[in-house]
């Protein structure tokens, strides 16, 4: 599988398909084959996960994982530790998520989980990644909350950056990207655009039937 | 009155040292939960490093700060990469038999080295300057300047910790490792230069340890208790918290040794056991130990 | 089908044979050794029971310890004690010494429980200070700088020179054998099976209904009780006792965990495979003094980092071989491949 510069894409598959594993190989948190995974033309698979982080990959973790001991903003502060160039700083996330700037001193539990998974997010952006990956940003959260971090999406693209989302919410993710994975038991079990896919041929690949 | 105005007074001013002794302990547990059993045995090695300073270079022991610290951080960091890195993960054994082995190559080098005759660092002048607070309570200059140092060198600490990049960086990683790595950092390096920051304290330490009183090789675990109390006493995850704790057990031994010389360490001790009785989360807890 | 469990394997019944064998010999020692040869045999049975109870709270109960050497000059201490002041025979102090010991760590545990994992280490170092530093203030055992008993006691355990040593001998035999049987007991008993639990998941354990923490606390005194039984005999043997002999944290803890971690912790053969390298090296490399401990500290992290489980985990792990029978095996249909339950 492949993504293109400026590109979404969406992983959708069942619990235990292989989403989370797919994207913390990429992240580095995994070990894989140097060659098993190529990032702007080179080999990154063998490379630890500050390496990778250091060349423009952004992984926002299942479950936010915010640091609990640390403010709001040394949370985005720490995702901005790399000082890559770019377009994402403190000033233009708060313009992004206002209420992580009216929460900005707030330790990062006392935030909602919706401002939570917006910190992830965020946090994921200072690093002014390539490429942001992220790991089922809907879980645990009201429709309505979803809805509105979705809403953030075009924004961020519009940036210019590369996307994956890996998702269970499969009628959410498809309504924001061009393209879909779905995997079944570690393998690509269909790709498409997002268009062309019908509900049927999603269950299809979805459940194995 | 004053009798007992001055045991209290010597005892907080020996506690400031115990404070430091705590603060390096305290912070590489905070950022790693390692305990480093070696810790004491680190600062009298670096005492021996000023002694060698002192007496090679002719210069005083305060200015061999500048030398001793460096050397310590560097040793700091070096030990974390090549060898406490290996013994970190779920298992608490690697990480102590490690260390504990370390306490014992250095002791038994320093023995090898400079054998078992103790050995003190000459201040000069102002190893017996004094000040006189009011009448009839006296403190020596040089105790009062290490107090001075220990305070500093606490605030340091909780400066480094809470507002620098790399103070977010350490506790990112005490948090989260794993997510700590994907913001980029190598929790490695992280942790090496959180030994490296513990053992430049453990420097200091070892220099006024040195220039207060006798040492020899073997004074090293003795002085792991002492810091390891204060850390308990004070309570964990809070610097200022570990500074009281050290002025606890200060003035614990002082009180003890005033009233039977023999009984100066045993009263720290027993001052510990009480507080690990009565309130185990430590003196100044912040929230749950 | 049918499955039965059962303890023994192959090479288990072929190392408790040879143990027998061994055992026989080694009663028999006093027929073929000199005088040199049963002290260095009653000091190595010494290391061995108590590296085996250390590696009993470390290894099995997760409880790792650095202040074993409480017990080791508390029992020390307690020989001494009734010996010299009540004119005790010292052979019956040494039980006494077992017994007020294990009292002692009832309310110690109370205490060092109260901090876990590394904290618990420095915690029991910090209490065997508190027992070293009150014997130094015992004026009537000699304080700080100890005391000798009385030559009267020694010569009531035997008239003779050469039977005292035989006497002393199979003391010594009789308690590294009663230690490693009350170990291997503990471990076939309901209670081994919970320490097997908590060795492998704490958490789980707790989840499955096992009281962790009465457990930890029966190991701890336990073994407290037998380190002591154990401190008391090497002090009789040497007749002359001082604190910082009795609770010397390098005797009786640095070279009893070194043992345990060179000869593979979490295994009953460990510390015997340790004690015997122990000694080996000591009585070739003792004359380089203070670089021997030096080695001792660089193998015992080398051993760490290189091969954790130490050289009786490698063992096994290349050979299969176990010499004491105790982990379950389910064998199924009295096939001769046997599945290894409680293989960890």
């Amino acid at each position: 599988m492949e993504v293109r510069a400026g590109e979404a894409v969406a992983v959708i598959g069942a619990n235990g398909a292989g989403k989370s594993t797919l994207l913390k190989s990429i992240a580095g948190l995994l070990p894989s084959r140097p060659d098993a995974i190529t990032f702007a033309g080179e080999p990154i698979g063998g490379l630890p996960a500050h390496a990778v982080a250091a060349r423009g990959i952004a992984l926002v973790p299942e479950g936010r994982g915010l640091f609990a001991s640390l403010s709001v903003e040394e949370n985005l502060l720490i995702g901005g530790q790399l000082n890559r160039p770019g377009p994402w700083n403190l000033s233009s996330i708060y313009d992004l998520f206002p209420v992580l700037g009216e929460r900005h001193a707030m330790p990062s539990t006392a935030l909602s989980g919706g401002q939570q998974q917006m910190a992830a997010i965020a946090r994921g952006l200072m690093a002014n990644p390539k490429l942001l990956l992220c790991d089922e940003i809907s879980l645990g959260l009201a429709p309505i909350v979803v809805r509105d971090i979705y809403t953030r999406l075009p924004t961020i693209l519009s940036a210019g950056i590369s996307l994956v989302l890996v998702e269970q919410d499969v009628v959410q993710a498809l309504k924001a990207v061009q393209r879909v994975y779905c995997l079944q038991e570690g393998r690509v079990a269909l790709a498409g655009a997002a268009k062309d896919l019908t509900r049927e041929t999603i269950a299809a690949a979805y459940f194995g039937v | 009155m004053t009798d007992w105005i001055n045991v209290i007074l010597q005892g907080v001013l020996v506690g400031g040292l115990y404070a430091m002794f705590a603060a390096g302990l305290s912070l590489i547990f905070g950022v790693m939960r390692l305990v480093n059993i070696a810790h004491g045995d680190l600062i009298v090695l670096a005492a021996y490093l000023a002694l060698v300073a002192t007496q090679t270079l002719g210069i005083g022991p305060l200015v061999s700060l500048l030398i001793v610290v460096p050397l310590m951080a560097a040793v700091g960091y070096a030990l974390q990469r090549l060898i406490l890195n290996r013994t970190l993960g779920e298992d608490l054994l690697p990480p102590l038999l490690v260390t504990f082995g370390l306490s014992v190559i250095i002791q038994n080098g320093l023995l090898a080295l400079f054998t078992a005759d103790d050995r003190k660092l000459q201040a000069g002048a102002i190893e017996v300057a004094t000040v006189r607070l009011f009448e009839g309570v006296y403190v020596g200059l040089l105790p009062l300047l290490q107090f001075a140092v220990a305070v500093a060198v606490i605030a340091a600490l909780q400066f480094v910790f809470y507002r620098t990049a790399l103070g977010r960086a350490f506790r990112a990683t005490a948090d989260s490792p794993e997510v700590a790595r994907l913001m980029g950092l190598d929790n490695r390096h992280v942790f090496a230069l959180a030994m490296a920051l513990s053992l430049a304290v453990v420097a200091i330490a070892g220099v006024f340890l040195a220039i207060r009183a006798d040492f020899d090789p073997s004074i090293g675990p003795a002085r792991l208790i002492f810091g390891f109390e204060a850390v308990i006493i004070g309570g964990l995850g809070s610097l200022w918290g570990t500074f009281a704790g050290g002025l606890v057990l200060g003035v614990a031994q002082a009180i003890g040794a005033h009233i039977n010389p023999g009984w100066q360490i045993l009263a720290g001790h027993i001052a510990f056991l009480v507080i690990l009785a009565v309130r185990p989360e430590g003196l100044f807890a912040k929230g749950r130990a | 089908m049918n499955v039965h469990v059962t303890f023994a394997s192959r090479s288990s019944r072929a190392g408790m044979a040879l143990c027998a064998v061994a055992f026989v010999a080694l009663i028999a020692a006093p027929a073929w050794g000199g005088r040199d040869d049963l002290q260095l045999l009653s000091e190595m049975y010494c290391y061995v029971a108590l590296a085996s109870l250390w590696n009993l709270l470390a290894g099995y109960a997760g409880l790792v310890s650095v202040g074993q050497q409480a017990y080791v000059g508390l029992g020390a201490y307690i020989l001494f004690a009734f010996a010299i002041l009540a004119g005790m025979p010292p052979l019956a102090a040494i039980a006494l010494a077992g017994i007020i010991s294990a009292a002692v760590a009832v309310p110690v545990s109370g205490l060092v429980f109260r901090l876990r994992g590394h904290y618990f280490a420095i915690g029991t170092w910090i209490v065997a200070e508190v027992f070293r530093l009150t014997a130094s203030q015992v004026s009537v055992l000699g304080g700080g700088s100890g005391t000798s008993l009385p030559a009267a006691l020694i010569i009531a355990i035997a008239p003779s020179r050469q039977l005292r040593d035989f006497i002393e001998y199979w003391v010594a035999l009789a308690l590294v054998g009663a230690v490693l049987l009350l170990i291997v007991l503990l471990l076939r008993s309901r209670y081994g099976l919970a320490l097997k639990a908590i060795r492998d998941s704490e958490l789980a354990a707790t989840c499955n209904g096992i009281d962790v923490r009465r457990t930890k606390i029966l190991v701890y005194i336990v073994t407290a009780g037998a380190a002591a039984m154990i401190g008391a005999f090497i002090f009789l043997q040497r007749l002359r006792i001082s604190p910082d002999a009795a609770f010397s944290v390098n005797d009786w803890t640095a070279f009893v965990i070194f043992i345990t971690v060179i000869g593979g912790i979490g295994r009953i053969e460990g510390p015997i495979v340790g004690t015997i390298v122990f000694f080996a090296l000591r009585q070739t490399l003792a004359d380089l003094g203070t670089f021997y401990l030096l080695m001792l500290g660089a193998v015992a992290i080398a051993v760490m980092l290189a091969a954790p489980k130490g050289i009786w985990g490698l063992v096994v792990e290349k050979l299969g071989w176990q010499i004491f029978p105790l982990e379950r095996r389910v064998i199924a249909d009295g096939s001769t491949v046997a599945g290894n339950a409680a293989k960890t």
